[in-house]
């Protein structure tokens, strides 16, 4: 923050010809400034241009679409908001959505408490703790596809052994077979950041708190939790917006069988855009992303401000 | 330093192991899987161990490189990532330096952008983002590069101006007064003090880029060019009987270079992480 604030208070500096020390210093960055401005078509102008064509015109035509009739770009005819009420009258959209609120909601308790668990425990003085963070981070680095298809064998093999249905004929243990790959993959990731935020708790924090004679309880509770807030909201902000957003591992663990009953948001748009014919389904699929879209940043946003005021100052 | 007073011994060290052995048993299941004959893989058995009769030794394997046109899946997904992956460490650093020293209203702009796109949905612009690369051109292995550009551009922009803020402009002063052009103290200055943060955007860009899935379906030709996830979809959706020990070893195949680079630069990638997620 100092840092940013620093050009401005130099700018006015300048305006007093007393003080020539700030003066010339100033001088040199605005002469940096001005000659670093001449060389936009360079530095700015590539990522600019890509970006322009992978985010802005896409995402600006999405929200044009999402009130048109279309098949490709070009023959869109507007519509008003017809997309939008069909959207929202869908009954898988909203299965899809309770669906996905519900695997929002328990992944993300159970990634935090667990990878916070796990955190606690390996920055303790324990043998093996380098090996046990290496095990743990290593499957966040598969990709989704693959993981969603390891697990599928496996569950498939527990659930042949335990005689219930496949996971194709089964909405409950694809529910919870989400639930486990996500918790899998994620938690030691979350852990990782977790550890971060716990070793910059200062050890004579903990010290005093043991003279005061806290217990560990307390110590946790008291010191260690509040310590670790910054941690907590971008391991949360993280989840959330991961659960919200999933789709690859939905895809190839269960691709929303049965009957679209484990479809969670991301997929549904999908199949809406490209799993059905006739000419109406695309504008629907883009009023839905649009929902999609206004949702996850709500939530997101939500999030943020709700813990980023309990966080202390060190 | 309280630690050791409090040491927890050997118990919490057990249970751990337990639990790592447990957390890697998925991986180990499909090794098992891919030394398997054909006919002993199946839902009910995937459990069980290879035994002498069922042991094929490396054929899913060599049936994997030789048929599946693996190697070729394998180049492009190198390809794709190397390249985007470069593209986007140079372009962005160079523009987040840009935005960072520079005041003004296009630099403020660009940069809520950057964060705003990092926030949005991938499915918000699937469908416009695929038509768009199909018309400029943007459809081969060769450029899609540039959609990787565009699209990733939020997240290394955002990560490289949160770095770029604590570097002292003392230093970019002294080289420009020394008769540096930006391009030059560029180069000689700035780039080798942002190699950590390079290293961050690198392996968090590298993570994604490696195991997309969605783009490189909606964007390229799949009759023509597959990439490994691409692969790996297709022959499960494709074909009425999926062929499961290649398909094991494919998997193997994907999952092991992974895992080596991790092991590799597992220090590397655990701190770019950190950055990344703390920056975040």
């Amino acid at each position: 923050m100092g840092e940013r604030s620093a050009p401005p208070s130099l700018r006015k500096a300048q305006v007093r010809p007393g003080l020539p020390g700030p003066a010339a210093e100033n001088k040199g960055s605005l002469n940096m400034e001005k000659t670093l401005k001449k060389y936009f078509p360079v530095f700015v102008l590539p990522t600019l241009a890509a970006f322009i064509i992978g985010f802005i015109v896409p995402f600006s035509q999405g929200l044009y679409l999402s009130f048109c009739k279309f098949t490709t770009v070009n023959n869109a005819t507007w519509v008003g908001v017809s997309n939008y009420v069909r959207a929202l009258s869908d009954d898988t959209f909203s299965h899809a959505f309770w669906f996905t609120v519900a695997f929002a909601a328990v992944s993300t308790v159970l990634i935090n408490v667990l990878a916070f668990s796990v955190a606690l425990a390996l920055t303790r003085n324990i043998r093996g703790t380098n090996v046990f963070r290496t095990v743990f981070f290593m499957p966040n680095l598969i990709g989704g596809i693959v993981l969603g298809y390891i697990w599928q064998i496996l569950i498939n093999c527990l659930l042949s052994k335990l005689a219930l249905p496949l996971l194709a004929l089964n909405t409950t243990a694809g529910y919870w077979g989400l639930i486990i790959l996500m918790c899998w993959q994620q938690i030691g990731y979350m852990m990782i950041i977790y550890i971060a935020g716990l070793q910059n708790v200062p050890p004579e924090l903990l010290e005093a708190s043991q003279i005061d004679g806290a217990t560990p309880w307390q110590t946790l509770w008291r010191i260690k939790l509040p310590m670790v807030m910054p941690s907590l909201t971008i391991c949360l902000f993280l989840t959330i917006t991961n659960s919200f957003k999933l789709f690859d591992q939905n895809l190839s663990l269960t691709g929303g069988d049965p009957n679209h009953a484990s479809e969670m948001l991301a997929l549904n748009i999908y199949n809406t855009f490209y799993g059905r014919s006739g000419p109406q389904w695309r504008g629907i699929g883009q009023a839905k992303a649009v929902v999609f879209f206004i949702l996850v940043v709500v939530i997101a946003l939500a999030q943020l401000r709700s813990t980023r005021s309990r966080e202390v100052q060190q | 330093m309280k630690a050791r007073k409090a040491s927890p011994g050997l118990g919490w060290t057990v249970f751990f192991t337990v639990i790592s052995v447990l957390y890697l048993y998925p991986i180990v299941m499909v090794l098992l899987n891919s030394f398997k004959v054909e006919t002993a893989i199946s839902t009910s058995t995937a459990f069980q161990f290879p035994t002498a009769e069922t042991f094929a030794g490396l054929a899913n394997y060599v049936n994997a490189i030789a048929s599946k046109g693996f190697l070729r899946s394998l180049g492009l997904s190198l390809f794709i990532t190397i390249s985007s992956v470069a593209l986007i460490l140079l372009c962005c650093s160079m523009c987040a330096w840009y935005i960072t020293r520079v005041h003004g209203i296009a630099s403020r702009i660009i940069y809520l952008l950057c964060v705003f796109s990092m926030v949005v949905p991938f499915q918000m612009v699937m469908f416009t983002l695929s038509q768009t690369a199909d018309r400029l051109k943007l459809n081969t292995p060769w450029n899609i590069c540039v959609i990787y550009l565009g699209f990733g551009a939020g997240l290394a922009v955002f990560m490289f101006s949160g770095f770029m803020k604590s570097i002292p402009l003392e230093i970019e002063e002294a080289a420009m007064i020394d008769g540096c052009n930006p391009i030059q103290t560029y180069f000689r200055v700035v780039f080798p003090i942002l190699r950590p943060t390079m290293i961050s955007v690198g392996v968090l860009e590298t993570m994604w880029v490696w195991n997309d899935y969605l783009l490189p379906t909606l964007v390229l030709d799949i009759k023509k060019y597959k990439t490994i996830t691409m692969l790996i979809q297709y022959f499960r959706g494709s074909f009425g009987r999926v062929e499961m020990g290649p398909m094991m070893a494919c998997i193997m195949l994907t999952v092991l270079p992974v895992v080596v680079v991790y092991l590799l630069g597992q220090k590397h990638i655990i701190k770019g992480v950190v950055a990344g997620a703390v920056k975040g």
